[in-house]
């Protein structure tokens, strides 16, 4: 026990002396909060349109009403035609181009299919999907109201939709990309900080030859890895605070479940994130290589995770893949406390895949951290 | 019982033999100099000892416990200062020394004895609360000393201890080291100073691997066979290519200083009477340099 007290002693009193590290990991967070959780939104909305109005009738005016008031074209520019649709959307002033037929309203009329044409720079693939999901349903809703209104006048009396779907999206209603985004940042915010910060700072030690001073006391491996887990620990839960923190007075972000489960649950996912940074430390030699293993993780994290694309789309290979990362766990447990409340009832097969995980780690690394220098 | 006790103690890196069949004992109380030049193989016995290292093959004992198995108890009676200052240059003087004597479970009352008899030990009371990243190299080794003895080891093993010092600071640091003897601690250093060899009271020569000689000063001084003079120029190595040119009779001729050391036999020395010689005995330096050579078959014996 002594020489685990002189051990955390001493990592305190270099942690208050670095005070630029002190300030990344507090200031850390709320940048990255502040930053994903305004400028990321899946949601694309207003993209800059400009239309080529051929017909200009009632009908065109009225499709196009429709169309602004989606939010999701803006109605940039007018055309006159077809060239200037092309350099507008090849030069990138508009993301769509609309372009209405002369016989747009004759075809109406006589009850003929009517063409709209929509072009869509699709090389940002999120806006083009967003862009034409929107037209698409906007052409539907048209002439189903059109077909509807001609029925009325053959028999005579309203008719009802057949089908009536109607929607209610859960825990999130109003599509708040935030609060969809808070909880991974914070998932993410964790992993990069305490798979980074301990396997450098355990590198640092074997860089400086301070390890190998240590080495030859009597100290136990199990005592150097606390002595490094239980300040980090610390550390992690004042960024998870933050997090919260930030979340709560920027975001708005409604903590449903219990915040108590939620703090008592991070503690798991930061000690799998800490063992992973001493796993990295046992084979890295300098902290720059610790550095680079540490981003091996911590892209796949990103990617793989659920953070930001949804793990059902991903392939097979790559689904399971993301099951080998602490993070997709962590990630589960938060969306599903903070989003819909759910208690441990709900989560704790998360919470066995992450013991599971910390364990293989340390012991790896407690197997492989020979105290020897060569 | 020796202090330390090797035999036939090897270490391969890959095809290199950085230590090869190693056998020394060290008597207890005794201060061991672990001589030769860099890269012969002197640090790595050091760490084989110390548990920082495994020997390919070979055993080795200290205090009679197995450096390959009983490692864990061989580290509470051991302390280790390496080549390289390894403490924590953003903790202060007083810090680094609680931090060992922590690591090494002293009890509260022994600890505080310890840290403060080490400040004095080192000089370093009026600079305790100093960091240690300020201090110059003289300070900053022998608080190292002061923690690799904290817990008064019965053994101390010195990695090039005074590499990198002003001579003031090195004839502190050996004045400790005499002190640590005189208390009864076995000292094994490694130097490649050959004056702080001298202070020694047995020396062993270690060559690519190999030790290729043993013993006090005196009987590693008497190896050296015939005689040797020196002859004092400004131009060591003018008056050497003119010597080798003339092609007289003798065992060995290198340069020294600002003079000329040359190794013949008892009955050559009629040759170089023309020259101002002086006949001296040989020092550390002069009986390595021997050694090297006659290992290597550069001797003309």
């Amino acid at each position: 026990m002594k020489r685990l007290r002189a051990l955390l002693i001493k990592e305190f009193i270099q942690m208050r002396r670095d005070k630029l590290t002190l300030a990344m990991m507090l200031v850390f967070p709320m940048v990255q909060l502040l930053l994903f959780g305004y400028a990321i939104n899946t949601d694309v909305k207003h993209l800059p349109t400009i239309v080529f109005d051929q017909s200009l009738q009632q009908d065109s005016r009225d499709l196009l009403n429709s169309l602004t008031s989606s939010e999701y074209f803006d109605i940039k520019y007018v055309a006159n035609s077809f060239q200037e649709i092309n350099d507008a959307v090849d030069s990138g002033k508009t993301k769509v181009g609309i372009i209405i037929p002369p016989d747009f309203s004759e075809n109406l009329k006589h009850g003929r299919t009517a063409t709209v044409q929509v072009i869509v720079d699709a090389t940002d693939s999120l806006s083009a999907s967003s862009a034409i999901s929107a037209a698409q349903l906007i052409g539907q809703l048209k002439s189903q109201k059109i077909l509807l209104q001609k029925m009325q006048g053959y028999t005579g009396h309203a008719t009802q939709n057949p089908y009536e779907i109607r929607i209610r999206p859960w825990y999130n209603s109003d599509f708040v990309s935030a609060f969809y985004m808070v909880p991974g940042i914070m998932g993410v915010i964790l992993t990069m900080t305490m798979v980074m910060i301990t396997s450098m700072a355990i590198v640092r030690e074997r860089e400086r030859g301070t390890l190998e001073q240590l080495i030859v006391t009597p100290m136990k491996n199990w005592e150097l890895m606390m002595g490094k887990i239980i300040p980090y620990s610390i550390v992690g839960y004042v960024q998870v605070t933050v997090s919260i923190l930030v979340g709560i007075l920027v975001f708005d972000l409604p903590i449903r479940g219990s915040l108590g489960l939620l703090y008592g649950l991070t503690s798991f996912f930061i000690i799998a994130s800490l063992a992973q940074g001493i796993l990295i430390s046992t084979v890295a030699k300098t902290q720059m290589q610790a550095m680079q293993m540490s981003f091996f993780v911590f892209l796949p994290s990103i990617l793989l995770s659920g953070f930001m694309f949804p793990r059902e789309a991903m392939p097979l290979f790559f689904n399971l893949l993301g099951n080998i990362l602490p993070l997709t766990f962590y990630l589960q447990i938060m969306r599903s406390i903070i989003l819909k409340g759910v208690g441990f009832s709900i989560v704790w097969p998360q919470v066995l895949s992450l013991i599971i995980y910390i364990m293989i780690a340390l012991v790896i690394s407690i197997k492989k951290f020979q105290k020897k220098v060569a | 019982m020796y202090a330390v006790e090797l035999t036939n103690l090897t270490r391969r890196f890959g095809d290199f033999t950085a230590v090869n069949n190693l056998s020394l004992q060290i008597k207890q109380g005794s201060i061991y100099g672990f001589l030769g030049p860099n890269g012969s193989g002197k640090s790595t016995t050091i760490r084989m000892l110390c548990g920082l290292m495994t020997p390919t093959s070979g055993s080795g004992k200290i205090l009679g416990l197995d450096i390959a198995h009983d490692s864990e108890d061989i580290k509470h009676k051991i302390g280790y200062m390496s080549q390289k200052f390894s403490l924590y240059d953003d903790l202060t003087v007083k810090q680094n020394l609680e931090f060992y004597a922590g690591m090494y479970s002293l009890s509260e009352d022994v600890g505080e004895r310890r840290i403060k008899e080490m400040l004095s030990l080192a000089d370093l009371e009026d600079r305790q609360n100093e960091l240690v990243v300020n201090l110059s190299g003289g300070w900053k080794q022998r608080l190292a000393l002061g923690c690799a003895i904290i817990h008064t080891p019965q053994i101390l093993f010195l990695d090039e201890p005074t590499g990198g010092v002003d001579p003031k600071s090195r004839r502190m640091f050996w004045e400790i080291i005499y002190k640590l003897a005189s208390q009864g601690t076995t000292i094994m250093v490694t130097t490649h100073f050959m004056d702080e060899a001298e202070h020694c009271d047995e020396i062993g020569f270690i060559f690519e691997g190999n030790l290729i000689a043993n013993g006090t000063p005196s009987q590693l001084i008497k190896m050296v066979p015939g005689v040797l003079v020196r002859i004092a120029t400004h131009e060591p190595m003018e008056l050497l290519e003119t010597m080798i040119a003339s092609s007289f009779p003798y065992l060995d001729i290198y340069p020294f200083g600002a003079s000329l050391h040359i190794l013949l036999e008892e009955d050559q020395l009629a040759q170089i009477a023309a020259f101002p010689y002086k006949q001296i005995t040989p020092g550390l330096e002069d009986v390595f340099v021997y050694l090297v050579k006659s290992k290597r078959k550069e001797m003309k014996i």
